[in-house]
């Protein structure tokens, strides 16, 4: 075990990734000289070279397109948005191609591409910088949507996401690639798919994801010193989404408390709710919660930023509200 | 290109009689471009195609019996009745693939080029697309990047004067859209679409520099759709003497008058005479073919892994 960042983790990912394999490139808005705003993918021109890691112009459409091509005839791409804000310019590619290709054509492609991007707020980035948007791409059938919380599944899952065969929307979370924790040595696959329980717990569930799992753990914190066991889900693979991981626990707990950073009305905490309500509603003790950021676009300053966040305090009221 | 007139003749009448789901997008008129630039490919090259992508498909190599079952929706079709006539795919043959999105393909067409690039292969890759493709986003950052960056590509706009029903001069305010090329530092060709001869020599010089590293052309193919936009077209917005001086430039006649010269008398009925018994043969495999069980729609979502070490 060696204590990492969360950006080093991805940035371990990558060049373990582009030594064993010489079908992974990278490319997008400068990944290339600078090494990624976010500087993930630093180093790693200079080390593989310009065909392999490539600056490429502003053209969002294209980065995507382009992975999608290239993963077709052969090569590994990790494509870079800057930021989820932007993936909105990606859609049409990711939903009326990459998403189609393989059903439709009847196996004849794979796409083993990956799209990294990152979201999430908590920095003062503003409207246009701070959204999780993962419920849109987490609606379309043929995609993967992954969204590690740790340096550990920062590592492991970005390593399963390049040697997938199918596409992959990659969602890091900006607040996190500064926070640090234990990655295992050597090589280091965490599956796309199951849930990972962060917290195990007896009297209640929280359904988390990204940096929302953070927030859940310190709730559970808290409410372990006033003698309530709170049980901590990270679903980190929004689709395909572990269902009975999830509930497994509240068949166990008999309360949940569905956690996301992305706006409450649609999005994946209603889709987990509704799993919850459908297959386990013999099993609730009470209904179901529902946690969200709130209906709003992100406020830039920081009183108003933090308001429309859900955080460890609110999380903690709901389930104490459960009981 | 007689073979794609015929299909897309029996296609119109079989839509009229109810046996066909979808609406049918001919391309005649413009045979030549999708016959003439694909008769300049290898196999392992690849193409993009469209909404009216019968004389690329036919010309890429594919079975015409195959090609019309997926058109029906058979399970003997290219891709089992899932894509249908606008989204025909056929890894075998370097078609990957058909796109319903005006210009969709044309980011996934440089992908597919950065992709040989990186692999020093000398393989081409040629997308197809209209006019009116040449008017959104996602074509200005396709030819930018595959300029930047000498991608082998040849882009080839089939321009047929309109976007649906709109006329290209209410489209674009340059009436060229080779001009265009200039602008992401590549050759921009413009070439009598109508003419087979002279669209296979202007690929031919495209490809070849394509796969000499020389990097990408725009070709801008001229020519016109003389039924319209599909079979769900209602018209009267094409006029008569427009449709008709284009009629006289038929590609399939202009191109018999030139081989009448070089072949032997009698030649080309026997010609003509197979290529009538070819789709003959392919409607009547794809219309005796099974439709796929309905269970085939719970087909996986997605590719199985090939192994942690893959
Ligand atoms: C992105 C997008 N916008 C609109 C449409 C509807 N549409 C289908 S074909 C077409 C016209 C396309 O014109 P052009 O590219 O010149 O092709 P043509 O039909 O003339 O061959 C339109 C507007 C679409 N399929 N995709
Ligand atoms: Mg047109």
């Amino acid at each position: 075990m060696r204590d990492m960042r969360y950006a080093d983790a991805l940035h371990a990912a990558l060049l373990d990734e582009m030594r064993r394999d010489d079908s992974v490139v990278v490319f997008g808005e400068d990944v290339g000289v600078y090494g990624g705003v976010f500087k993930v993918t630093r180093g790693l021109q200079a080390e593989f070279g310009d065909s392999r890691v490539r600056d490429t112009p502003i053209a969002e459409q294209a980065i995507a397109g382009m992975a999608i091509g290239a993963a077709m005839v052969g090569l590994k791409p990790v494509a870079e948005i800057m930021y989820v804000d932007f993936l909105p310019l990606t859609l049409d590619q990711l939903i009326n191609q990459a998403s189609i290709m393989h059903y439709v054509w009847a196996g004849q492609v794979t796409l083993p591409f990956v799209l990294r991007t990152q979201g999430g707020a908590g920095t003062g980035g503003g409207a246009q910088h701070s959204k999780s948007l993962e419920a849109i791409v987490a609606h379309v059938p043929g995609l993967k949507v992954v969204m590690p919380a740790t340096p550990a599944d920062a590592k492991g899952l970005l390593t399963a996401a390049i040697r997938d065969p199918n596409p992959v929307i990659f969602i890091e979370h900006k607040a996190l690639y500064n926070t640090r924790g234990p990655v295992p040595d050597g090589e280091h696959v965490v599956p796309i798919g199951p849930a990972a329980i962060a917290r195990p717990g007896t009297d209640a569930t929280i359904v988390a994801n990204s940096r929302m799992v953070l927030e859940s753990l310190e709730a559970a914190g808290e409410l372990a010193a006033e003698g309530i066991s709170a049980e901590v889900i990270d679903a980190r693979t929004p689709r395909p989404l572990d269902t009975a991981t999830i509930l497994a626990s509240v068949q166990k707990t008999n309360r949940a408390v569905v956690v996301n950073e992305g706006w409450r009305t649609g999005g994946l905490g209603a889709e987990i709710s509704a799993l919850i309500a459908e297959e386990a509603f013999d099993f609730l003790d009470a209904p179901v919660a529902r946690l969200g950021g709130l209906d709003r676009p992100i406020p830039y300053s920081e009183p108003l930023e933090a308001e429309v966040l859900p955080d460890a305090a609110r999380i903690a009221a709901a389930v104490r509200k459960l009981l | 290109m007689r073979v794609v007139r015929l299909i897309e003749e029996g296609l119109v009448e079989r839509f009229r009689e109810g046996r066909i789901r979808g609406p049918i997008h001919t391309c005649d008129g413009q045979e030549a471009v999708g016959i003439g630039v694909t008769a300049v490919l290898e196999r392992q090259d690849l193409i993009t195609s469209t909404h009216r992508g019968h004389a690329h498909f036919i010309g890429k190599g594919l079975d015409p019996g195959r090609v019309l079952a997926e058109i029906f929706g058979k399970e003997t079709g290219y891709c089992r009745g899932r894509a249908g006539h606008m989204l025909i795919a056929s890894a075998e043959h370097g078609l990957l693939g058909g796109s319903a999105i005006v210009g969709g393909a044309l980011p996934i067409a440089i992908g597919q080029a950065l992709g040989f690039q990186v692999q020093g292969s000398d393989r081409v890759v040629v997308p197809f697309f209209g006019d009116g493709a040449a008017h959104i986003g996602m074509f200005h950052e396709a030819l930018n990047i595959a300029g930047l960056w000498k991608l082998p590509v040849v882009f080839v706009c089939e321009h047929n004067e309109y976007g649906l029903t709109v006329h290209a001069r209410h489209q674009s305010p340059v009436e060229d859209i080779a001009v265009r090329a200039e602008g992401y530092g590549m050759p921009g060709i413009k070439v009598d679409g109508n003419d087979a001869v002279a669209v296979y020599r202007a690929a031919a010089d495209a490809v070849a520099g394509a796969r000499r590293g020389e990097g990408p052309t725009l070709i801008e193919a001229k020519t016109y759709r003389m039924t319209g936009f599909s079979t769900s077209d209602q018209g009267g917005y094409q006029p008569e003497k427009e449709m008709a001086a284009w009629r006289s430039r038929d590609p399939i006649r202009r191109l018999r008058r030139a081989l009448a010269k070089a072949l032997a008398k009698g030649r080309l009925d026997a010609l003509d005479g197979e290529a009538g018994e070819t789709v003959a043969q392919a409607f009547a495999y794809a219309e005796d073919s099974p439709l796929p069980p309905a269970e085939e729609a719970y087909a996986e979502e997605f590719a199985p892994p090939r192994g942690p070490h893959a």
